[in-house]
């Protein structure tokens, strides 16, 4: 299968000025391949790497050293980001304008026409059922709609990857339950969804391959039930990877 | 280009769904109107005070408007990181800077058209008589002025986190240009050197705002500029833009988005 999202020895580094010594080190010598058409589960604790792997990915930050790139195109141009759709862990929209704005300002940002467009905003604002407040300000909307607004936006182009970083994070469980739902629709379409998640029970359920990254270096990749091989769940085997000592239950 | 405009869109909206501009609208109106109503010391020529009074009021409120906008822009798309979903898409961060200058100089163009019709009218109703070719060249020029500021402000962002800092010394970098620019090579001939050099460098490295000033012409019913000048002059305000649009660029193609 081909690889439509890979890293080669990828390797960036956090200074406070240009010519002074790294102050920290992020990601070091990071290789990751996501083929197309599976849900790849992006692990790690907390500063671990993943939201620093996505910002180069999205092109925020540069590689200090090493390659990224999306579909073959390296992540530092523009056009590499045509086909995917990202979904930000906290919701970041204009509270101004309405759902319906915003699904349209990010519907001319990917040049998609205005007919192609309408029809995408109504099929999307169904989706997440955000139908009776698509004409609303997004400041009146509770969390949960605003997430929802998110994963519209990500979705506007159709995109053949979807990068979600932690999806289901501050979301109740009847949202949790849409999100999966979503991804499980993207993967039967043949899309590629790449995701960060701390949830290991929904990640065990919807990924195909899981990556486990622990102080910017990948520890494991593999099939969940690779992963998992010799432990009695992902978790335990996640744990053991990144280095927790858990005590045996009674 | 369109997605330059649909940035440029979003800064549109987000300027009439705030209450800047209304508010420096009814106040230039208030202050006008009552003015206007006065009629000092039986004065005939009354009008042009009134007329003067308008004028300056336009002026503070148009620089207002696009200093202020201007100045939040891109730090409050770092600080709200709404520039995030923004960046995730085909669009480069030139394609943001342009957005966003067209966006502000646009906004504050329908300002200026609205402040000034509303003194077109209070001068018409006045004097009852309508010219036309001179208001349209003080607007332009005001117009070209404040794409000059909006371009100059847009770099300060970049640099000055807070968008208060930003504003604050674009109003006295700009306040000190009308005011001063067009003195400066008079000052630097009384001055001994180095400070002869320095002012004669300042004079011929600072965009000259002053040049675009235009009031005196409408307040004193002057016959319009000669097109040529004015064609001059709006070459002269692109090549400032463009200066301060690069320079505003180069920062923000290396800027770390996510500290």
């Amino acid at each position: 299968m081909t690889a439509i999202l890979q890293t080669q020895k990828l390797r960036v580094e956090y200074r406070s000025r240009e010519l002074k010594p790294p102050q920290k080190v992020a990601l070091q010598g990071l290789d990751l391949e996501v083929r197309a058409g599976e849900v790849f589960g992006f692990l790690g604790p907390n500063g671990a790497g993943k939201t620093t792997t996505m910002n180069v990915l999205l092109g925020f930050v540069p590689p200090t050293a090493g390659s990224a790139s999306l579909f073959g195109i390296d992540v530092r141009q523009p056009i590499a980001r045509q086909r995917i759709g990202y979904l930000p862990e906290l919701t970041y929209y204009y509270k101004f304008l309405t759902a319906e704005e915003i699904l349209r300002f990010y519907a001319t940002i990917f040049g998609i026409a205005r007919r192609e467009a309408d029809k995408r905003i109504a099929e999307l604002l169904k989706l997440v059922e955000l139908e009776h407040a698509a004409k609303r300000p997004i400041k009146s909307y509770s969390k949960g709609m605003q997430q929802r607004v998110g994963l519209a936006q990500a979705l506007i182009n159709n995109p053949d990857l979807l990068i979600l970083d932690e999806p289901t994070s501050g979301l109740d469980p009847l949202g949790r339950m849409k999100v999966r739902e979503i991804i499980q629709r993207l993967k039967n379409e043949g899309k590629t969804v790449f995701f960060s998640s701390h949830e290991l029970g929904e990640v065990e359920t919807v990924c195909d391959r899981v990556a486990i990254v622990h102080q910017g270096e990948l520890k494991a990749v593999g099939t969940v039930a690779d992963i998992s091989r010799g432990h009695s769940n992902l978790e335990q085997a996640f744990l053991k990877i990144v280095g927790v000592q858990t005590t045996p239950q009674p | 280009m369109n997605k330059i405009i649909a940035v440029a869109g979003v800064v549109i909206k987000e300027l009439y769904r705030r209450k800047d501009f209304y508010v420096l609208f009814v106040l230039t109106a208030l202050l006008t109107c009552a003015a206007g109503a006065m009629n000092f010391f039986h004065d005939d020529k009354i009008v042009r005070y009134v007329k003067d009074i308008c004028l300056l009021l336009i002026w503070v409120s148009s620089l207002v408007v696009a200093i202020v906008t201007t100045a939040r822009q891109i730090p409050a798309e770092r600080e709200s990181r709404t520039i995030f979903p923004l960046l995730a898409k085909p669009v480069s961060r030139g394609q943001v800077v342009a957005g966003k200058f067209l966006g502000c100089w646009l906004a504050t163009g329908i300002a200026l058209i609205v402040f000034y019709l509303f003194f077109a009218i209070i001068a018409g109703s006045r004097e009852h008589i309508w010219p036309v070719g001179i208001y349209l060249q003080a607007a332009w020029m005001q117009w070209m002025l404040l794409g000059i500021v909006i371009a100059m402000v847009l770099l300060g962002s970049i640099y000055l986190a807070a968008p208060s800092s930003t504003s604050t010394i674009s109003f006295v970098a700009v306040g000190g240009i009308l005011l001063l620019g067009g003195h400066l090579k008079n000052i630097a001939l009384a001055q001994p050197e180095p400070m002869q050099g320095i002012l004669t460098f300042l004079y011929f490295s600072i965009p000259h705002l002053e040049w675009f000033y235009l009031s005196d012409f409408v307040v004193y019913n002057f016959a319009a500029v000669p097109w040529a000048k004015i064609i001059l002059a709006t070459l002269y305000a692109a090549v400032w833009i463009g200066i301060f649009l690069l320079l505003t660029w180069a920062g923000f193609r290396r800027k770390n988005l996510t500290t």
